[in-house]
């Protein structure tokens, strides 16, 4: 019954993917109001959850042993998150359908999610610009930075310790925060929406992409539109380069955990996957510095 | 109620002295005598003759308009001589009329021998009374003045640029990146556009009422020309006069001021001004004048006026008639007449170039060191002009020499549409660009006609072209030029998107021969636009105006070799494309003056699209770019001509190394001074960063540990993925013989 291929996972458009660091399970969401767990290698579906509403952002925890997942708020229901159990053990159709926390978070909706550096906190950001951390049992808010942006909060992906992460928004900026007291730490600010940023492993970069409202893409030149993805000096804050190739806005942006390529999906239906060059890894632009990941 | 003053308490006026305030305030009428006006220089006559002198004063006057009675008229007599003292006294009704009666009849001749001198009475007590003795006016304070051309004083050398945006005008310096700034900035400093006089001197700003001029280094107004509604200007070549055109006619309104600075009554109707500068006199009005032909299409050439390059003629052209030239500063028409030229059509001054220059700075200096007066002769300029075809007879162009009008050579020219001059701007060459249609009318061809006119006799050489030629330009102070052509079928009728395929050519004049040859084709290009550099040697192509190309193109025309070797190179081989660049929905490219630098702009006028400006080095390298919404205009400093000899000039070329090292070494300090800052800066964003990353990884730990889970579970260095490596050997046998061995 679940034997769909590889490429066609849900009924309507999916939200969001997102792959264990085992690279074993692929967990999606979508707005048939699923979630579904795939095995990456055959392609299977190997079960799915169902919700009310539908589902707009999925995460594994660092440790792959549980999944967070961020349901519409729509029709009478309450945007949730919900928190489950994932039992590796066996082919892994053995799921349980009830999750093991569920909490609704009250003002502004959260649109984004993630597992925080330990694994009871839930990083959340919101469509007012909130970035906030729950308490993954109770549904408390802990802490939360009201103003980490001024418009919604598009993308929010952890570096690889979890120990800081990095927001993009609306309001053309993208930021990097600490995960503990979500302090902004660095602001790079460009001149166009944007939609996502990811964080470059073993260098100092960060990657930007957006572009203009797909609502006012036909209206505006290519030029105009800025379709790149743009990359950004994690620390000093510069631009240091831009990839063309969308002639849409960019949607989204990954970067490989091994740190040698990136792909990023636009409103113009592709999926690109660039791989670094030799220079990439080689260019220092800033001349000697030693710098931590 | 109060039925009386405030508050129902009722004033009684009556036991109170006014005196005071009376006297404070009373009017001061007056003494009744201004309507009376003294004519002298009225014949002195006898009893006998009173009556019928009086008659015929009254009829004077009624005859032009201003009625009076002999009884009106008090004569005063000589009762010793029995004659009249020679003056009379008339009595008008009102002062008015006896105003009106002074203006018309103040020297009105009586008879021969008799002429009217009118004075008011009232003037006469005035004079009688005035006090005589001198008292000498305070002096002046004297108030030093800007120096006009500060700018070229900067030590750092640098040029500026003026910008235009939004209601800011801002005047900026140009050099290295470190030494850009903003020199001057003001809001609504004009309301139509801004323009620098040739030599950059002044800033002209156009307002409703006129023109303004500024100038110094804290920008002061220097000048202004009341022009009312004025839309273009256009300078004299030496700074001088300029010329102000305005498309409503000169209206003088009653009351205007008058004077030497504004219009009069006989300029009323006229469209063009000519200002002196210095004085800020206006020297004379035009009329505009609009070319013959289609009432629909006609357009006025501007300049309107055209200058010859030492200033002291200006030129117009009324089309098919004539050239009036007029004598600067009088603007009296030279030699009284103009030059009756039938049909023609436009003309060009031929420009004075540096030889010239010494020429006439060698025969001046005898006469400044107090020799002898030479008779100085005036020199001769000389201009370009064309006639079209008529009837049986040829289009002709013709070079005439001026003031001496004498005709220097002229050329027959066949099947001609349109002719169009373009001097070097040295005065070497005129190139006349000839449209050419054939004998059908149904194509147009262009050819170049090109006069060597430094050289006996006026050589005429044709370079002969299939193709329609769009822009022509010689290189400054060179020997080559550049044109555009096409024979794309959708040039002449421009659209939205189109965008018309060019060729470039370069022609080159070979000295040996003395013909111009092609240098170089680029074929299928967009360029539209040729701008070579003041300097000469570097061009830069353009496509402008377009939306959907919009590329510079950067080339050297002497690469790898220098002036002196020119010759024996071979030919062609020094042109070289330097670099390739992109300025998206650029509208204008101009040279900074010194030839390094060229800018581009998108000007806000022409279209809305990423406006702003973008400045280059010459070899199509970015240096600046500024996206700036609202941008309308980008105006490079013009600078005067260089004040070193050649010999001084030719000295520093020799020395360049010298010079050179001294500017790198600044360079160099600079830029270390510059990365230093910049580098610690760095080094201080890196030094938190790292501290901050080993703080969270110890804490990361430390939590972990707590958790119970491995120290670090995230530091799962890449591992190096196994690779095995498999040999294969594969043997093929092609070939087996058996050979018995004996």
């Amino acid at each position: 019954m679940f034997s769909h291929p590889i490429d066609f996972l849900h009924q309507f458009l999916s939200w969001y993917l997102y792959c264990a660091a085992q690279s074993r399970f692929l967990v999606s969401g979508s707005a048939d109001n699923t979630m579904r767990l795939w095995e990456v290698q055959t392609g299977k579906c190997l079960f799915f959850w169902e919700f009310p509403t539908a589902v707009k952002r999925v995460a594994f925890s660092e440790d792959d042993d549980q999944i967070v997942c961020i349901t519409e708020q729509r029709m009478g229901y309450q945007g949730a998150v919900r928190i489950f159990n994932i039992n590796r053990d066996g082919d892994g159709t053995q799921q349980s359908k009830e999750p093991v926390s569920m909490f609704n978070p009250i003002g502004s909706k959260a649109v984004v999610c993630a597992f925080a550096h330990t694994p009871d906190l839930i990083l959340t950001g919101h469509e007012s610009g909130k970035v906030a951390l729950f308490d993954a049992k109770t549904g408390e808010e802990v802490l939360s930075n009201e103003h980490a942006h001024r418009d919604v909060v598009t993308d929010l992906q952890m570096a690889q310790d979890r120990t800081y992460f990095i927001t993009s928004s609306k309001d053309k900026t993208a930021r990097l925060h600490e995960t503990r007291t979500l302090t902004v730490l660095k602001t790079y600010t460009t001149e166009t929406p944007l939609n996502s940023a990811a964080i470059a492993p073993n260098k100092p970069y960060v990657l930007l992409g957006g572009g203009q409202d797909a609502m006012s893409v036909t209206t505006t030149s290519l030029r105009q539109g800025k379709f790149e993805t743009r990359f950004w000096h994690k620390v000093l804050e510069e631009e240091v380069g831009r990839v063309k190739g969308h002639f849409g806005p960019v949607n989204t942006i990954a970067v490989s955990p091994k740190g040698d390529c990136y792909a990023s999906g636009g409103e113009d239906g592709f999926i690109r996957v660039h791989h670094f060059d030799e220079s990439y890894f080689r260019a220092k632009p800033y001349g000697d510095l030693e710098i931590e990941d | 109620m109060a039925p009386n003053g405030v508050n129902g308490v009722v004033h009684d006026d009556e036991g109170i002295d006014y005196a005071d305030i009376e006297s404070k305030y009373q009017v001061e009428y007056d003494e009744g005598l201004d309507n009376i006006l003294i004519v002298d220089g009225v014949p002195v006559i006898d009893k006998s003759k009173l009556e019928k002198l009086l008659q015929k004063i009254a009829k004077d006057f009624s005859r032009k308009g201003c009625p009076i009675k002999p009884e009106n008229i008090t004569v005063p007599w000589d009762d010793a001589k029995g004659k009249s003292k020679g003056y009379i006294f008339i009595e008008f009704k009102n002062a008015d009329d006896a105003t009106r009666a002074l203006a018309t009849m103040n020297g009105h001749p009586f008879d021969a021998k008799h002429t009217f001198l009118i004075n008011r009475f009232t003037d006469f007590e005035r004079y009688m009374n005035m006090d005589e003795t001198y008292h000498e006016p305070p002096p002046e304070e004297y108030k030093p003045k800007e120096h006009l051309r500060a700018w070229l004083a900067d030590p750092q050398g640098r040029d500026q640029y003026a910008t235009y945006r939004g209601d800011e005008v801002e005047i900026h310096w140009h050099g290295k990146p470190s030494q850009c700034e903003v020199a001057f900035s003001k809001l609504n400093w004009t309301d139509l556009y801004i323009s620098w006089s040739p030599m950059g001197t002044y800033l002209a700003t156009l307002h409703r009422q006129g023109v303004r001029l500024w100038g110094g280094p804290s920008w002061e107004p220097v000048q202004r020309f009341a022009h009312p509604l004025v839309k273009l200007i256009d300078f004299s070549p030496n700074e001088q006069y300029l010329v102000t055109w305005s498309y409503d006619p000169i209206v003088v309104r009653e009351g205007a001021e008058q004077g030497p600075q504004y219009f009069s009554p006989e300029d009323e109707g006229n469209n063009i001004a000519v200002w002196d500068i210095k004085t800020g006199h206006l020297l004379r009005t035009f009329p505009s004048v609009y070319p013959e032909g289609d009432e629909a299409k006609k357009q006025m050439q501007w300049p309107a006026l055209k200058w010859s390059p030492d200033d002291k003629f200006v030129a117009r052209v009324t089309p098919g008639q004539q050239i009036s030239v007029y004598e600067l500063p009088g603007m009296h028409l030279q030699g009284k007449k103009s030059i009756k030229i039938e049909g023609v059509i436009d003309f060009e001054w031929r420009p004075i170039g540096d030889k010239d220059r010494e020429e006439m700075e060698k025969e001046n200096k005898p006469a400044a060191n107090g020799a002898p007066a030479k008779v100085k002769k005036v020199r001769e300029n000389m201009l370009a002009y064309w006639t079209p075809e008529v009837q049986n007879q040829p289009a002709r162009v013709t070079l005439m020499n001026f003031p001496g009008r004498e005709i220097l050579r002229q050329k027959n020219l066949f099947n001609v549409t349109e002719c169009k001059l373009y001097w070097q701007n040295q005065g070497d060459f005129l190139c006349v660009k000839v449209d050419r249609h054939t004998k059908t009318k149904k194509s147009i061809f262009c050819n170049l006609e090109i006069f060597r006119v430094r050289e006996k006799d006026f050589p005429v050489e044709i370079v002969e072209l299939k193709d329609a030629v769009t822009d022509f330009s010689w290189e400054p102070k060179g020997e080559r030029f550049a044109l555009i052509s096409s024979n794309d079928p959708n040039l002449g009728n421009p659209g939205p998107g189109i965008t018309i395929k060019t060729e470039v050519s370069f022609y080159q004049l070979d000295r040996s021969k003395g013909d111009f040859k092609l240098l170089k084709t680029l074929a299928g290009r967009t360029s539209n636009t040729v701008r070579w550099s003041p300097r000469g040697r570097h061009v830069v192509l353009a496509t402008v105006g377009s939306s959907s190309k919009s590329e510079l193109e950067f080339w050297d025309l002497d690469f790898n070799m220098d002036e002196t070797r020119r010759e024996s190179a071979p030919w062609g081989t020094g042109i070289q494309h330097l670099g390739t660049a992109d300025h998206y929905a650029l509208t204008d490219a101009e040279w900074d003056p010194s030839g390094r630098y060229l800018a581009t702009s998108a000007s806000a006028w022409r279209h809305t699209l990423e406006n702003g400006y973008a400045i280059w080095d010459f070899r199509g390298q970015e240096l600046e770019k500024h996206i700036l919404d609202r941008f309308k205009q980008f105006l490079w400093r013009p600078r005067p001509p260089t004040l070193l000899t050649k010999e001084q000039q030719r000295q520093i070329r020799r020395n360049l190394k010298e010079y050179s090292r001294v500017f790198d070494e600044e360079d160099a300090a600079e830029e270390s001074n510059v990365s230093a800052e910049l580098i610690a800066h760095r080094k201080r964003l890196v030094d938190e960063w790292n501290a901050w990353r080993q703080r969270c990884k110890e804490e990361l730990a430390e939590e972990r540990r707590k958790r119970g889970m491995k120290a670090e579970p995230a530091k799962k260095a890449p591992e190096e993925e196994e690779q095995e490596e498999i040999e294969v050997w594969v043997d093929e046998v092609i070939e087996q013989t058996e050979e018995v061995v004996e």
